[in-house]
């Protein structure tokens, strides 16, 4: 991607394939269209020229329209921010950090912390990159001076069945609709008193860094005893699609758990336009068509009392580049899952290389997906009752009147005549329970993905717990 | 590791089954393909199918889907109490469709064959858009067509029921294909009429009912069983294949299906637990003011497409405006 230094032909690619490049010798800066004045810097969506200073604002009314639109982050809030390292979720820390920042009554209201992931031990790292990656980041969130957790993947190991429950609904102050929260919060801002500008949402000083895992405890690595557990359980799955699907799950546990033990009521993930395209296609051939408003949308509700929100959904991959480049916002990029050569790709490797692209040659393609997927209700996505939920994903079971032979890719062949017709390597062990026995409780997608999951006995305890409880109940 | 073994028989296998890895041999991959295919048949099975009695068209093309369907179906239909007639739509393309519909002819077997003809029925071959529409991609007017034809061969055979050759890769490209093109209304069409409703509570409606006897069956089987059973088809693509948009859909879901062979079955089961929103309310079905034909509107889309064909401006009715509402 190019900054327009003086050439609009190099972002031609937005400019949809039936107009004309203009001829090289004719580029010239254009001007941004929102102010008039400065010269354009980048081109975004189809052919809208923006100067560095307006972009900014755009970007920035963006983020805060999203959340204002919604309506559901309530102001002295306890938000955890899911940071990646990666692109978005950064950018998406940056935004924060700006809306706080502003003195005007539009400062975003909430009280921010940011929780990071470390997976370096599934996506192949050294004990050293961990370290550095952990170190960088660290850094970068002790910049900010929000509190912080610093969580490593193999702490999903022991996350307690109970993440697999929704937890019950509260609103810190019941019966309060969204607009009386807001004055009655600037009630007490004022009452507080004028001098004190940052009372009520005022970050905690610099260095502050509660890292919940003790003083820098966190910094260092789990016990190796552990990772290799961990490894163990990603080793044992047959296809990358499912390791995907297992890496998603378990962060999401983790990161779900941490906010509810901290009494943090919303979690905010940096899904990009770009990034909600992908997922869609993606889970509709998963089988997750059900379910792919609340996978995609806004807010995801299923865990009961912590809610997951979205609100980077609607800035393409592109925007965030821009951002992240002009405005120094720091990354820290961790490598992708690795895969053998024999493997086949994973469907969400397939379908992002074919979004982008025919992104290349058709730039609609992502928005209208994106607004398709905008189209979808979640109503009858979320489960009424624990029968009818499934056990991974928190979803209601949407298998219910389907055909037989709609179901039968979701069926595991008895092990028994596996191992009679020589098929089955390794027998279940005495005692485990059978992995046909989970499938009752899953949904159609994550029957999919259990089916290439190892044997019983690597799966999370977690997971196995939750099962033993509700297959036995 | 031994090697696999059929799962019933024990013999060498013939393939591992896409939707399920299962290995099976050639005799019983063929005898599971029929079963599987009168059971969805069955009565009570979800989209409703034929009961007793009913006359069903089947929509032969030629191609291997058609082949395999008409053939199925008339060793079925005595056991069905149906009463077959074979129906195929010329649409006029020259090098595509005669060596089809030689093949129909040729395999037919017992049941009378209707066959129309695009020129015949609207005036257009689809080979003589061309000039008319420019570079445009011709598969609007020719699929829109072709549903008409065959909705008329319906009426004058006095079929109850039409049945096609969809099978699970088609039902999976047009979902994929649906999606990118942002038509929510399919969608939520695809949704409903799988679970059996037919958005259609009057029962006014003017179409002839259809059902797909081999939803659920990968297209990789149904080449196998027309192999393993001698059955003679054409597999020319067709001469506009390369500009249709579909093609994009289906090179997705050639990749999806090498990467995970489930996919395209989880595709369909997507496509059927979709729920779309409520707003750009569904249509229920009337009448076409101009033929009588099934419309959502005051006239057919295949009537849209005609006048605006007549009147020198073909572009009406095709592109992104005419996908709403």
């Amino acid at each position: 991607m190019c900054e327009a230094a003086g050439d609009d032909g190099g972002c031609g690619a937005d400019v949809g394939p039936a107009r004309r490049r203009r001829g090289a010798g004719r580029s010239y800066p254009r001007t941004c269209m929102k102010c008039g004045q400065g010269s354009a810097a980048l081109v975004i969506r189809v052919g809208d020229p923006f100067c560095r200073n307006c972009f900014r604002e755009y970007f920035m009314h963006k983020f805060r329209a999203m959340l204002g639109k919604n309506r559901i982050i309530f102001p002295g809030e306890k938000v955890l921010l899911a940071l990646s390292g990666g692109p978005v979720s950064s950018a998406m820390l940056r935004q924060v950090q700006e809306g706080l920042s502003r003195e005007t009554a539009k400062k975003l209201r909430f009280i921010p912390s940011v929780v990071y992931v470390d997976e370096g031990a599934v996506r192949g790292q050294s004990l050293a990159q961990r370290e550095q990656s952990l170190a960088r980041m660290e850094t970068l969130l002790q910049a900010t001076g929000f509190p912080y957790y610093l969580m490593h993947l193999e702490q999903a190991l022991e996350l307690p069945a109970s993440i697999l429950r929704p937890g019950p609904v509260t609103s810190s102050e019941p019966g309060l609709s969204y607009k009386e929260a807001v004055e009655g919060f600037i009630q007490q801002q004022r009452q507080k008193g004028n001098g004190d500008k940052d009372s009520g949402t005022s970050l905690p000083g610099p260095g502050s860094g509660d890292s919940a895992e003790g003083p820098l405890a966190a910094s260092r690595l789990p016990a190796a005893a552990l990772t290799q557990e961990l490894l163990k359980l990603f080793e044992a799955v047959e296809t990358p699609t499912a390791k995907e699907e297992l890496l998603q799950m378990l962060r999401i546990h983790l990161i779900l758990q941490t906010a509810r033990t901290k009494g943090y009521t919303k979690v905010m993930t940096g899904e990009s336009c770009t990034r909600v395209a992908i997922k869609l296609l993606t889970n509709l051939a998963l089988g997750r068509g059900a379910f792919l408003a609340i996978d995609t949308g806004f807010k995801d509700n299923r865990h009961g009392d912590v809610m997951v929100v979205r609100p980077m959904r609607e800035y393409m991959a592109k925007e965030i580049a821009f951002y992240n480049h002009f405005f120094d916002v720091p990354t820290v990029i961790a490598p992708p899952l690795p895969t053998k050569r024999r493997d086949k790709p994973s469907i969400h490797r397939v379908v992002e290389r074919f979004l982008l692209g025919l992104q290349e040659d058709f730039p609609s393609t992502i928005s209208t997906i994106y607004r398709t997927g905008e189209k979808l209700s979640s109503d009858r996505a979320k489960a009424t009752c624990e029968s009818q939920r499934c056990l991974l994903c928190l979803c209601a079971l949407d298998l219910d009147g389907e055909e037989e032979l709609a179901l039968e890719p979701t069926l595991i062949m008895d092990e028994l005549e596996l191992e009679r017709n020589g098929c089955c390597q390794d027998p279940p062990a005495a005692g485990a329970e059978r992995k046909s026995a989970y499938i009752p409780l899953l949904c159609y997608s994550c029957r999919l993905t259990f089916k290439e999951l190892g044997p019983v006995t690597t799966l999370p305890p977690y997971v196995r717990a939750e099962a033993q409880r509700r297959i036995h109940r | 590791m031994p090697p696999p073994r059929c799962l019933h028989c024990s013999r060498p296998p013939a393939l591992l089954r896409p939707r399920c890895g299962s290995p099976l041999c050639r005799g019983c991959f063929v005898r599971r393909f029929e079963a599987e295919a009168l059971r969805s048949l069955a009565p009570g099975s979800r989209p409703p199918a034929p009961g007793p009695g009913a006359t069903v068209a089947v929509a032969a093309s030629g191609g291997k889907d058609s082949t395999v369907l008409s053939h199925l179906l008339q060793r079925f239909a005595p056991r069905l109490g149906w009463r077959l007639a074979l129906v195929s739509v010329d649409e006029g393309i020259a090098g595509y469709r005669e060596a089809a519909l030689a093949a129909v002819r040729r395999g037919r077997g017992s049941p009378p064959l209707l066959v129309l003809s695009h020129r015949e029925l609207f005036g257009w071959s689809v080979d003589e858009l061309g000039p008319a529409l420019g570079p445009g991609s011709r598969c609007t007017f020719c699929g829109v067509m072709r549903r008409q034809a065959l909705e008329r061969a319906a009426r004058l055979l006095a079929a109850d029921w039409i049945a096609t050759g969809h099978n699970a890769d088609d039902i999976a490209e047009t979902v994929l294909m649906n999606f990118l093109r942002g038509d929510v209304a399919r969608l939520r069409r695809t949704a409903t009429e799988a679970t059996g409703g037919t958005g259609d509570p009057t029962g006014t409606s003017r179409a002839v009912p259809r059902c797909k006897p081999l939803r659920h069956a990968y297209e990789k089987e149904i080449v196998l069983y027309a192999y393993f059973q001698g059955l003679e088809y054409v597999s020319t693509e067709c001469v506009y294949a390369p500009q249709a948009f579909r093609g994009h859909a289906r090179a997705l879901l050639k990749e999806l299906e090498a990467a995970r062979a489930p996919a395209v079955a989880a595709l369909g089961h997507s496509s059927r637990r979709l729920r779309v929103g409520a707003e750009g309310g569904g249509r229920v079905l009337g009448a076409c003011r101009r033929c009588g034909f099934a419309a959502s509107r005051e006239l057919c889309k295949a009537c849209v497409l005609l006048a605006a064909l007549e009147r020198g401006r073909p572009k009406v009715g095709l592109g992104k405006r005419a996908l709403e509402g």
